[in-house]
C-alpha cells in the first residue's frame, strides 16, 4: 500500500497534473519526474504536451518500448505472453457469459417493488452470487499469472533484468512517479513484468485514468452504452492494490448513465464498500494519511442510486 | 379557462381549425408558433399553405398508398394531413402540389429537416424520440483521418478507376490496419457522413483504426448486379494493389466489404464468388430479391440480381465469417432481407440483423453504421481509458 497517491481523471484536454505534482514535490526539487506512458502503446513517446504542461524535467521510462525490445531478444517470452493473453481472453469471455446470467436477475430484483421483507434477502443473495463470481474470476486470472510466472520466470530472464536495472536507476533519481492512462491491460502487465512499484518503493505516485484503475485492488471495465454487447461492468483482474477501497471509473461522463438510479445502484452495491469514484476531467482523489479526500466536483456513485461528492 | 387553441395537450388539428376561425392573422401566428410537421406522440400533422387545387404527401413507405391526400382547411389556402408514425421513426417525403391538372413535387416549405441523396434532397420527419445520433456529427475532440483521391488500375475492366483512401488519424506506416472496402463509397462520404463516423468511432475506441477504400462504380446497376468482373476487380485488382500500397493486415479476418442496396448485392456476390476472401460483410438494405414461383416484377435491371439470389439460396456455401445485415421496416426489401438472415445463419457465419423504423435511404444506412462497423471490427473501448 502506498502512503501517498493522487488519482486523476483524463488529462488530454484540461490537464491538472502540474497542480498534483506541486502537492507532493517541492517547487525547488529539480529531479526529473519519472513518467510511464506505456498505456499509449506505440504512441508512448508522444509525451510533448505532458512535458510542456508539467514544466519540470521529465524522464519517460519507455516501459512499452522496453518490453518490445525484450520481445525482440526473447521470442520465447513473447510466445509465452501471447499464450497467456489468449488464455486470459478466454477466461474473460467465460466469466462474461456467467456474469450476464447473474446480473439480469439482480437488475430485475432492484427494479421490482413490493414486500421488502421478501425482496431484500432475495436482492442480497443475488448480489452475493455476483460477488462470488467476481472473486472466482479474480482467483482464476491470478492462477493464470502464477502459472505463467512459475513456468517462464520472467523476472529472472537476462533481458528483463537488464531493463529493470536501468529502470531502477531512473526511478531512484526521480522526484515522483507519474502514470498516464491508456490500455489498462497493456499497462498493468508491462508494469508487472518489471515489478515497477517494487523498484520505486513507497513514494508519491500520481496516476490517471487507466493507471488509476491499475493502482487499485480491482480493475473494473465498464460502459453503460457500448456499441454492441453487454453493458454490465466486468472485473478484469486484481490491480496492484496500492490504494485501498476504490474503484476508479475514468471518463464516467462518456461511459456511465449516471442519471439512471438503477444502473448507479447496481454498480455501487456490487463494489461496496469501495468508493466507486467518477474520474472525469478535473477530478482528483488524494490518498494521504490513510484516507481518501476528493477535490471539489469529484463525484462517486452511492448505493442508493445517486451521485454525490466524494468530499473529505 | 384555457383556450383550446392554446392547449398544447389537445390534438393540433382542432386547434389549427380554431385559429382559422379567428382570421388570417391568428392562423399566421399559430403557424409561426408551431413547428411543422407537428409531432405529438405517434401522430404527425403536416401543413401546407399556398395556392393549390390538390396537395398530396409522397413517401416511400412500403405498404402505405404511395400518395396521401391533404385536406383543405375551410375558407383558407392551408392544407392539412395527419398520419401515424411510430416512435423513433424517420420518414422521407415530398409534397405533391397540383394546379390546373399539373402536379409538382416539392420539399415541405415548413420543414427545416432535409435528407440528401444522389438524386437531390427530400424533406424528412422524425418520429417521437428520434434524433440524429450524436456520433454522426463532427466531434471537435475527435482527431481527423484523411481522404486521398487515387486511381487504381483495373486489369479486369481494362480501365483506371477512381477511389478514395481513408487513413485514420495518427496513421503510421509501421502499423498494420484492417481494411474496409466500401461500395458507393463517395456517396457514403457525401450522404452518410462516413468520414465523420469513422473519425468519431475510432476516437471513441468503438472501432480500431482502419483503412477504408471507397469505390464508386461508373455503372453500378450492372456491375453491382452479380457481375463476375466486379467481384474479380475487387479480389484481383483493388485489394492486392491496396495491400502493396498500404500497411494492411493481409488476412481475411481483417478484411471487410460493405454496401447498401445494389452495393450490398455486390458485396454478397463477391463474397459468394470468392468465399473466405473477405472475412466480414456489412449489408445494408440489400436488394436481395428472389423468386420461389414465376417471375419477378422489378424490371430487367433486377434480372441478374434475382438469378444470383436464387442461386445463392440454393447453395450459399460459406462466403464469409461474420456478417451484419440491416434493413428498414418501411422498405419493400424488408421481406427479402428477413428471408436472408436464417439462410446466412445456417451457413455457420456469425450473423447480426438489425431492423430500423426507416426507409431505403442514406440516413438509415448512416444510422446503422455504428452498430454494424463495431460488430465487425470491435474497438478497444472496453480496455482503453486514456
Amino acid at each position: 500500500m502506498l502512503s501517498t497517491a493522487i488519482l486523476l481523471g483524463p488529462q488530454r484536454h484540461v490537464p491538472i497534473v502540474r497542480e498534483a505534482v506541486a502537492a507532493v514535490v517541492p517547487r525547488d526539487d529539480r529531479r526529473p519526474l519519472a513518467v510511464v506512458t506505456a498505456g499509449w502503446e506505440e504512441r508512448e513517446s508522444e509525451d510533448q504536451e505532458l512535458r510542456e504542461h508539467v514544466q519540470r524535467p521529465v524522464k519517460n521510462l519507455e516501459v512499452w518500448a522496453r518490453v518490445e525490445r525484450i520481445f525482440d531478444k526473447d521470442p520465447e517470452l513473447l510466445r509465452a505472453m501471447r499464450s497467456r493473453h489468449d488464455r486470459l481472453r478466454t477466461v474473460q469471455e467465460l466469466y462474461r457469459l456467467r456474469l450476464q446470467g447473474l446480473m439480469d436477475p439482480v437488475k430485475e430484483l432492484l427494479r421490482r417493488t413490493g414486500d421488502d421483507d421478501l425482496l431484500a434477502p432475495a436482492r442480497h443473495d443475488a448480489m452475493a452470487m455476483v460477488h462470488e463470481l467476481d472473486e472466482q474470476h479474480v482467483r482464476r486470472v491470478a492462477a493464470i499469472h502464477a502459472e505463467f510466472e512459475a513456468r517462464w520466470h520472467p523476472a529472472a530472464r537476462a533481458s528483463v533484468q537488464r531493463e529493470k536495472r536501468e529502470l531502477h536507476r531512473h526511478l531512484e533519481s526521480a522526484s515522483c512517479l507519474l502514470l498516464a492512462g491508456g490500455h489498462v491491460s497493456v499497462l498493468l502487465h508491462r508494469l508487472r513484468l518489471f515489478d515497477l512499484f517494487g523498484l520505486y518503493g513507497d513514494r508519491p505516485v500520481i496516476a490517471w485514468s487507466a493507471a488509476a484503475m491499475a493502482l487499485s485492488e480491482r480493475i473494473v471495465l465498464f460502459h453503460d452504452d457500448p456499441p454492441q454487447g453487454s453493458s454490465y461492468a466486468e472485473v478484469m483482474e486484481a490491480g496492484f492494490g496500492l490504494v485501498p477501497d476504490v474503484v476508479a471509473l475514468p471518463h464516467a461522463k462518456n461511459r456511465l448513465i449516471t442519471d439512471d438510479p438503477l444502473r448507479v445502484q447496481l454498480l455501487a452495491q456490487r463494489f461496496a464498500p469501495a468508493i466507486c469514484a467518477l474520474l472525469d476531467r478535473g477530478s482528483r482523489l488524494d490518498w494521504t494519511s490513510s484516507r481518501w479526500r476528493g477535490s471539489p466536483g469529484t463525484r462517486r456513485l452511492t448505493e442508493s442510486g445517486a451521485v454525490a461528492e466524494v468530499g473529505e | 379557462m384555457i383556450d383550446p387553441a392554446d392547449d398544447e395537450a389537445t390534438d393540433i388539428v382542432p386547434r389549427l381549425e380554431a385559429a382559422v376561425q379567428k382570421g388570417e392573422a391568428a392562423l399566421d401566428r399559430f403557424v409561426a408558433e408551431h413547428e411543422f410537421p407537428h409531432v405529438q406522440g405517434r401522430s404527425v400533422t403536416f401543413l401546407f399553405c399556398g395556392e393549390a387545387q390538390e396537395v398530396t404527401l409522397h413517401h416511400w413507405i412500403h405498404g402505405l398508398p404511395g400518395s396521401l391526400p391533404f385536406r383543405r382547411l375551410q375558407h383558407t389556402d392551408c392544407w392539412v394531413l395527419q398520419i401515424d408514425l411510430p416512435a423513433k421513426s424517420r420518414m422521407e417525403y415530398k409534397l405533391g402540389v397540383a394546379m390546373f391538372g399539373r402536379g409538382t413535387l416539392i420539399r415541405d416549405p415548413l420543414n427545416r429537416h432535409t435528407a440528401r441523396d444522389p438524386f437531390g434532397a427530400n424533406s424528412v420527419v422524425y418520429g417521437e424520440g428520434y434524433a440524429p445520433p450524436e456520433w454522426t456529427v463532427e466531434d471537435p475532440e475527435a482527431r481527423k483521418g484523411t481522404i486521398e483521391e487515387r486511381h487504381v488500375e483495373s486489369h479486369v475492366f481494362g480501365d483506371w478507376r477512381p477511389i478514395r483512401v481513408y487513413r485514420p488519424a495518427r496513421f503510421r506506416e509501421t502499423r498494420r490496419y484492417p481494411l474496409l472496402v466500401v461500395h458507393d463509397g463517395f456517396d457514403y462520404l457525401q450522404f452518410a457522413s462516413l468520414q465523420t463516423i469513422l473519425d468519431n468511432l475510432i476516437h471513441r475506441l468503438e472501432l480500431p483504426p482502419l483503412v477504408a477504400i471507397l469505390t464508386q462504380s461508373p455503372d453500378r446497376m450492372h456491375e453491382y448486379a452479380d457481375d463476375e468482373r466486379h467481384a474479380r476487380f475487387l479480389v484481383e485488382d483493388l485489394v492486392p494493389q491496396m495491400e502493396a500500397l498500404l500497411p494492411l493486415v493481409r488476412s481475411p479476418a481483417a478484411r471487410a466489404v460493405m454496401g447498401a442496396s445494389f452495393g450490398a448485392v455486390a458485396s454478397l456476390s463477391t463474397a459468394w464468388r470468392h468465399p473466405g476472401f473477405f472475412g466480414k460483410l456489412l449489408l445494408q438494405s440489400g436488394s436481395f430479391v428472389f423468386t420461389e414461383i414465376g417471375d419477378h416484377d422489378r424490371g430487367p435491371v433486377f434480372d441478374p440480381v434475382v438469378k444470383f439470389v436464387n442461386e445463392f439460396r440454393k447453395a450459399p456455401g460459406r462466403p464469409s465469417e461474420s456478417v451484419f445485415v440491416s434493413c428498414g421496416v418501411y422498405e419493400s426489401l424488408i421481406y427479402y432481407n428477413r428471408s436472408l438472415v436464417p439462410l446466412l445463419q445456417e451457413t455457420g457465419m456469425q450473423v447480426r440483423f438489425r431492423e430500423a423504423h426507416d426507409g431505403h435511404n442514406w440516413e438509415n444506412w448512416r444510422d446503422r453504421l455504428r452498430e454494424g462497423l463495431s460488430y465487425l471490427f470491435p474497438g478497444p473501448l472496453w480496455l482503453v481509458y486514456e
